[in-house]
């Protein structure tokens, strides 16, 4: 993995000023360290090589077991057309890929994914992209509950509305939310940045650890121990870089996102499995 | 888990039979016990039709003597509808338990529910001008078939596929619940309520009447205690989204409207569909597609959200 260190461009930019040490120390993905693409079941493909075929009428396990077979010919650019709000369709791909889904995906698409660029024409049920470690994945459409559960990295955007427990754990990444997002959007987040330019539902931020939410439209209300942090000149040209790269503006300008943080009264985060820490204590 | 559908026709009447038979077998996964339809005809006739069964499938295994135990119920059921001066227009065996009847009757329909509820075995499923209510073990296909349901036209319909978490596996605790006594109002749900005993001794006490053990059943009952004290629909369901406790969307359908509520965390899924000729709304968008050969657009209804359509 690649190694930490102060020279990394996040913390160039100020994005990182509660680093913690040992065992729970974030771990930065880096475009140049190979070995985040050494999984054993990591494929190497060539963009360049396009396919396409229509999964109305198939299992769902044959669409996935489908798209391993047309990476592992070295396809790298495949678009699914037809897929019916299916469940669990582009999930597990550990490898670069440009994935596109010519429709909507039902609950749990594109979830365990490590670095494969995926863009969904329509809308995706609960729980899309869980666990996602790296990549992106853009939908056009509406998204449901529990979107971005888990995520350690990657973007992970929605153009439209997002259901609640919107980045429900969330570990590192960013996920952008173009319109609303429900209630407990953060809840219980421990890093990574979460954009809504839109309304957030009530308890937001509710017992978050640490990471940051930006909001542009009105917070019904704040979760226990979520507080409003102040924007900082770096975040603003974060937040501006980032919106640009998916077309998305803040309602009124980035500076205008209001910042909300862990207040960190419950914060209880240390080095220490509890196991260890029995053993320590 | 389980898995619930509602569509509501706007202005128009189709197959609803069909289109629910479709929606709730692409739900088949999320519960295979049993399977229910509240289904809504084109046109409310003057006459009451009643949906009753006079035993539990399940009590068709217990022996011989069930056989001529069922028909004595038949004959009594009979019996006590003249009794009371209800004129019997039609009748129908749909299966060896399960009758659908059309009456008509000037008196107190709630005496004449509770008189042929108090036969042995007999539990009257739904009573309306426009509802009928299916409801038997296995899935929407099983079901659809066996009840002859395609081709049923309407206006709107609710169905329910379940998988039985609070209650046991029988027609008796299978959804929709009809709102007893009210003409033309059922239920479906998805969840776990958490303060089903407390309020249930509570409506008991009020004069309510409940069938099952399912927690379920406790909205179906909480609704029409509600439109009995003078609630519109939508004033009934934004109280029971502060009353009950728990994890819940539910759908309730009446004779010209369909209503949606979740629980103020969102726990349980729903995903609407909503254009100007037709309403669709299932616990996932799959069932949505079942009925739509395009692209549509569908969303979540927000936390704590109650919405009512008019057919």
């Amino acid at each position: 993995m690649a190694e930490l260190n102060s020279d990394h461009e996040s913390h160039k930019l100020g994005m990182h000023t509660e680093q913690l040490a040992g065992r729970t120390q974030q771990v930065f993905f880096s475009p140049s360290a190979e070995e985040n693409f050494t999984y054993p079941d990591g494929i190497n493909v060539d963009f360049a090589k396009e396919t396409e075929f229509d999964a109305g009428s198939m299992e769902i396990r044959d669409v996935n077991r489908k798209l391993r077979e047309l990476m592992k010919e070295g396809y790298g650019t495949i678009t699914i057309r037809n897929p019916g709000a299916k469940h669990s369709l582009g999930v597990g791909i550990l490898n670069r890929l440009n994935l596109n889904f010519d429709g909507s995906l039902g609950y749990f698409g594109c979830g365990l994914c490590d670095g494969p660029n995926i863009r969904i024409s329509g809308r995706v049920g609960w729980s899309c992209a869980e666990n996602m470690m790296a990549g992106t994945i853009v939908v056009e459409k509406n998204a449901g509950s529990t979107f971005g559960a888990a995520i350690r990295g990657g973007d992970l955007v929605c153009m439209g509305d997002v259901g609640s427990r919107t980045g429900i754990d969330q570990k590192g990444g960013t996920i952008i939310v173009g319109g609303r997002s429900g209630a407990f959007s953060g809840f219980m987040m421990q890093r990574g940045r979460m954009i809504i330019l839109g309304d957030a539902g009530k308890n937001l931020g509710d017992s978050m650890y640490d990471g940051t939410i930006f909001v542009g439209g009105k917070i019904e209300d704040l979760g226990v121990d979520a507080i409003e942090g102040e924007i900082t000149d770096t975040e603003v040209k974060w937040l501006e870089a980032k919106l640009g790269l998916y077309g998305l503006e803040a309602p009124n300008g980035v500076k205008n996102l209001t910042k909300i943080v862990a207040g960190k009264q419950l914060w209880n985060y240390d080095n220490l499995e509890p196991s260890e820490k029995k053993l320590v204590l | 888990m389980c898995g619930i559908a509602g569509l509501i026709h706007r202005g128009s009447s189709a197959d609803i039979g069909s289109q629910m038979t479709s929606m709730l077998q692409a739900l088949k996964h999320r519960g295979p016990d049993s399977t229910g339809f509240a289904l809504y005809g084109q046109e409310p006739t003057k006459d009451y039709v009643m949906r009753f069964k006079v035993a539990e499938q399940e009590d068709l295994a217990t022996g011989f003597d069930i056989h001529d135990e069922i028909k004595a119920r038949m004959t009594t059921v009979d019996e006590r509808l003249k009794e009371l001066g209800v004129t019997i227009k039609n009748t129908e065996q749909v299966t060896e338990y399960a009758l659908r009847y059309t009456f008509s009757h000037e008196g107190d329909l709630k005496r004449v529910i509770d008189f042929v509820e108090d036969i042995e075995g007999v539990e009257i499923l739904s009573i309306g001008h426009a509802l009928e209510l299916i409801k038997d073990m296995g899935d929407a296909t099983v079901v659809s078939e066996q009840y002859k349901l395609g081709g049923f036209n309407g206006t709107h319909a609710i169905g329910h596929t379940r998988m039985a978490t609070e209650s046991d596996v029988d027609i008796r605790s299978a959804h929709p619940y009809w709102a007893y006594p009210f003409n033309d109002v059922s239920v479906v749900h998805n969840g776990q309520l958490t303060n089903y005993w407390s309020n249930r001794r509570d409506l008991e006490r009020r004069g309510h009447r409940f069938m099952s053990d399912c927690d379920s059943e406790l909205i179906a009952v909480y609704i029409a205690h509600r439109i009995d004290e003078g609630d519109d629909l939508h004033t009934a369901m934004s109280r029971s989204v502060d009353m009950l406790d728990g994890v819940f969307t539910y759908l309730v359908a009446t004779a010209d409207s369909l209503g949606m509520a979740k629980d103020v965390m969102a726990a349980k899924p729903m995903v609407l569909y909503e254009s100007d000729e037709l309403i669709a709304l299932a616990s996932e968008e799959v069932a949505i597609r079942s009925i739509f050969p395009h692209e549509i657009d569908t969303f979540d209804p927000y936390e704590g959200e109650v919405r009512v359509w008019q057919s």
